[in-house]
């Protein structure tokens, strides 16, 4: 071995090449079949694109770094399941540019957040939230209900989401930023044209409860609303063996 | 590659991103981005002026002495995003134990402000501390001067840029939201350019070296910079918006992203802080200690078998989700086979001490290191040991990772890091040795008493929240809601808190320290280093 490897240690390009050429294997291995092997993303109904106003609540999500706290993924253990529901599927995540599953639990699991508490709760928990958990140590996000949705970006969004292979056609593009008014403006008209593209599971609603303006809050509030609702309990695979 | 070559490739990439800047202010729409737009232009500018002047500058002899400077720049960069990644560390463990502290504010909330953190840290702190060591090693153990005549300025210029617009990035709102690959686009590209550069004048100087074999520091800062490469460009696949927008999405989703992310994250630690560090080990504790290597075998079979196998491990942050089982398992047995060659530096290192155990009592120096490679062999067997699915299920999402990751950061990195910048400042500053032994002994226990506190905490605050998660009463039902185990939180993150604070304050002494160093008077006698030679016909 030493003397072989003494002549490899003397030509650095060929030192360099057998680097990247050892270093490329386990990731050749683990991660290229995951695009090839058909099952590793389950085939189930329920799965849509996430309307513009979710996304654009997604976005906000991830600028807000709340990953760094809170996970979605319900792991396949016995104290995952009983305490956040049914765990994940990988199929729950297809859409997600990109993934949120977190690595911290600093606050509880949010992937099926959605449903469980009403929109007051949530704006009134994000505005202040130890009012209504008392010894919560997440910050306060006020500010986001002052915020005006910036709509006008979302064609160019869903446009990239469009690139990386989600679903959307250019009438989802073009009409994001009024299918944005449409699902969080209770005053808007032409509600049936949102739900003909996304479907009935579509919450349309004024989630701030500022009826004056669609703001971020509205749209945070729509994404965690929806959060692990698209398939439904009937629709789940054979449930595996939990640990 | 001629002088004059050099230059002209030289401002064709800095102006390529001078006119980047130039797109981004255009173009740009968001505030945050334009700012970045400047920033671009600013540095960016400043380069094509620095090269301009070479340009003029006609004196074409090669110099022929090595290139310091550049490594001085690089320390000082080191010690500035050390203090801001230590300061905004502890800032949000005081968040954590008073959340009053966030201001309920954009850009003053925990998530904007966690990224700074990590980033000042590993890159900044860091990657800062890899590059100014490499180029010293390459270039003693080549006995060579650094290829280039600017390109060595633009790399450690760009590279902190890229730092720079990562940190400024976050409080503006301004990330990928993938941990530890948070920049965004045009700041990765910007990586891309740099690395690039990096690469080619550390082989480039390599190729200069007299020796005919590669010194077996280089090899792993060979791996670290090939590997870094590797990783980024394939994690940071993305799709950008638009050029006015700083926002994109990265081409994968769901499970194949999260394996990626995993697979990046886990080997940024592997080869940045791993690999990386293993490479300064390599140079400075036999430099440190007067003694060599202890085994050239054991050294082969650790660097190959880390190379090998740590690309391997990253699917152990994902156990029990939905990543499909074969990958779990697979690199849960990768991560324990990781713990041989891990540890066989480990041996490596400690046996290189033999009949210089004495220096660990009078050199603070020496003892920063020792403490470095004891905790480097605690977080590598804690990392293999938190890789098996039974251990996992109690560690995962819990402060046991926090503390399991600042064993590693606190422990291993910083402080081969400390140790070795106490020895090269008055190296490279030409000074007769360290300000004050007595204050660099003060940063030694500082800082260790500061990261033994930490690790506790987080170990004791982990473990208890998880059993506490997975308690369950007589009836079946959870015997403690979700706050009731941050409750019982409090105290640990207040010690935690104390704890980084210590650290912190021992850093402070130790920039202090290096900056009376560089201030003092230069050293009165040679003290015999080898004389660079002449490289020829360049």
């Amino acid at each position: 071995m030493s003397t072989r490897h003494q002549k490899l240690e003397r030509h650095s390009i060929a030192f360099t090449l057998m680097i990247l050429v050892v270093a490329s294997i386990g990731g050749i291995v683990e991660i290229a079949p995951l695009f090839t092997i058909e099952n590793t993303v389950e085939k189930v109904e329920g799965m849509r694109p996430y309307t513009p106003l979710e996304q654009a609540g997604r976005d906000i999500y991830v600028r807000e770094g709340c990953y760094a706290c809170h996970s979605q993924m319900i792991r396949t253990l016995r104290s995952d399941v009983d305490r956040y529901g049914a765990y994940s599927l990988a199929a729950e995540s297809m859409f997600d540019h990109p993934f949120q599953w977190g690595s911290k639990r600093t606050g509880p699991d949010l992937a099926r957040i959605g449903g469980k508490y009403s929109d007051a709760w949530h704006v009134a928990h994000l505005k202040a939230p130890r009012e209504l958990v008392p010894g919560s140590v997440m910050p306060g996000y006020a500010f986001l209900a002052t915020q005006r949705l910036k709509a006008e970006r979302l064609p160019s969004l869903l446009n990239a989401l469009a690139k990386t292979g989600v679903p959307y056609s250019g009438e989802h593009i073009e009409q994001a930023a009024q299918d944005a008014y449409r699902q969080a403006d209770e005053e808007a008209n032409d509600e049936d044209l949102l739900i003909e593209r996304y479907g009935e599971n579509v919450n349309v609603r004024d989630f701030d409860g500022d009826p004056n303006l669609v703001s971020e809050m509205d749209a945070l509030v729509s994404y965690l609303q929806m959060m692990g609702t698209l398939v439904a309990d009937d629709d789940r695979p054979g449930e595996k063996v939990l640990q | 590659m001629d002088r004059s070559s050099e230059h002209l490739i030289a401002i064709f990439f800095v102006v390529a991103i001078f006119i980047t800047g130039l797109v981004i202010v255009g173009m740009g729409s968001d505030s945050g981005y334009i700012l970045h737009g400047w920033l671009i232009l600013l540095v960016a500018g400043f380069g094509i002026k620095f090269i301009a002047d070479r340009m003029m500058d006609t004196d074409t002899s090669q110099a022929l002495e090595y290139n310091d400077d550049i490594i001085k720049l690089g320390i000082l960069a080191c010690f500035a995003w050390g203090i801001l990644g230590f300061f905004i560390g502890d800032w949000l463990a005081w968040q954590l134990a008073y959340p009053d502290l966030n201001g309920d504010i954009a850009w003053t909330n925990f998530g904007r402000l966690r990224p700074i953190h990590t980033t000042a840290v590993v890159f900044g702190f860091g990657g800062n501390a890899l590059m100014a060591t490499s180029f010293y090693v390459v270039q003693r153990t080549s006995h060579a001067r650094l290829a280039g005549d600017v390109t060595p300025w633009l790399v450690l210029g760009g590279y902190n840029l890229f730092v720079l617009l990562a940190a400024s990035g976050y409080p503006l709102g301004i990330t990928q939201g993938r941990e530890y690959a948070e920049p965004e686009w045009y700041a990765d590209l910007l990586l891309l350019v740099v690395w690039v550069a990096y690469l080619i004048i550390f082989l480039r100087t390599l190729a200069r070296r007299t020796e005919p074999h590669i010194y077996v520091a280089n090899w792993y800062y060979l791996a670290f910079i090939v590997v870094i490469a590797m990783l980024h460009v394939v994690n940071n696949l993305a799709i950008p918006a638009s050029f006015g927008d700083p926002k994109s999405y990265s081409l994968f989703s769901g499970v194949q992203d999260a394996m990626t992310q995993w697979w990046y994250g886990h080997n940024a630690v592997g080869f940045l802080l791993t690999a990386g560090f293993l490479g300064m080990l390599y140079y400075f504790l036999p430099k440190a200690v007067n003694r060599p290597v202890y085994s050239y075998r054991m050294s082969i079979v650790s660097f190959w078998g880390i190379t090998f196998l740590y690309l391997w491990a990253g699917s152990h942050h994902l156990h029990y989700t939905a990543l499909p089982d074969w990958v779990q398992f697979l690199g849960m047995a990768m991560s324990i086979i990781l713990l041989v060659p891990s540890w066989a530096s480990v041996f490596n290192g400690l046996l290189t001490l033999n009949g210089a155990w004495d220096k660990v009592r009078t050199d603070p120096a020496v003892r920063f290191m020792l403490v470095a490679i004891l905790f480097y062999g605690l977080s590598t067997f804690e990392g293999s040991f938190m890789a098996i699915r039974p251990v996992n299920a109690l560690s995962h999402y819990t402060d046991w990772t926090i503390g399991h990751v600042h064993a590693g950061a606190l422990g291993w990195v910083a402080f081969i890091t400390f140790g070795t910048m106490y020895k090269l400042v008055p190296w490279v500053w030409k000074r007769d040795g360290i300000y004050s032994i007595r204050l660099e002994a003060w940063h030694f226990w500082l800082a260790l008493s500061g990261t033994l506190i930490y690790v506790g905490a987080m170990w004791n605050s982990g473990i208890t929240q998880s059993l506490m998660w997975q308690t369950y009463d007589s009836d079946n039902n959870f015997l403690y809601s979700f706050m009731d185990t941050v409750d019982a939180m409090h105290p640990y993150y207040v010690a935690r808190a104390i704890g980084g604070l210590l650290y912190l304050i021992g850093a402070l002494i130790g920039a202090y320290n290096i900056y009376m160093t560089v201030r003092g008077p230069e050293r009165t006698k040679s003290r015999g280093h080898a004389e660079p030679v002449i490289v020829p016909g360049e």
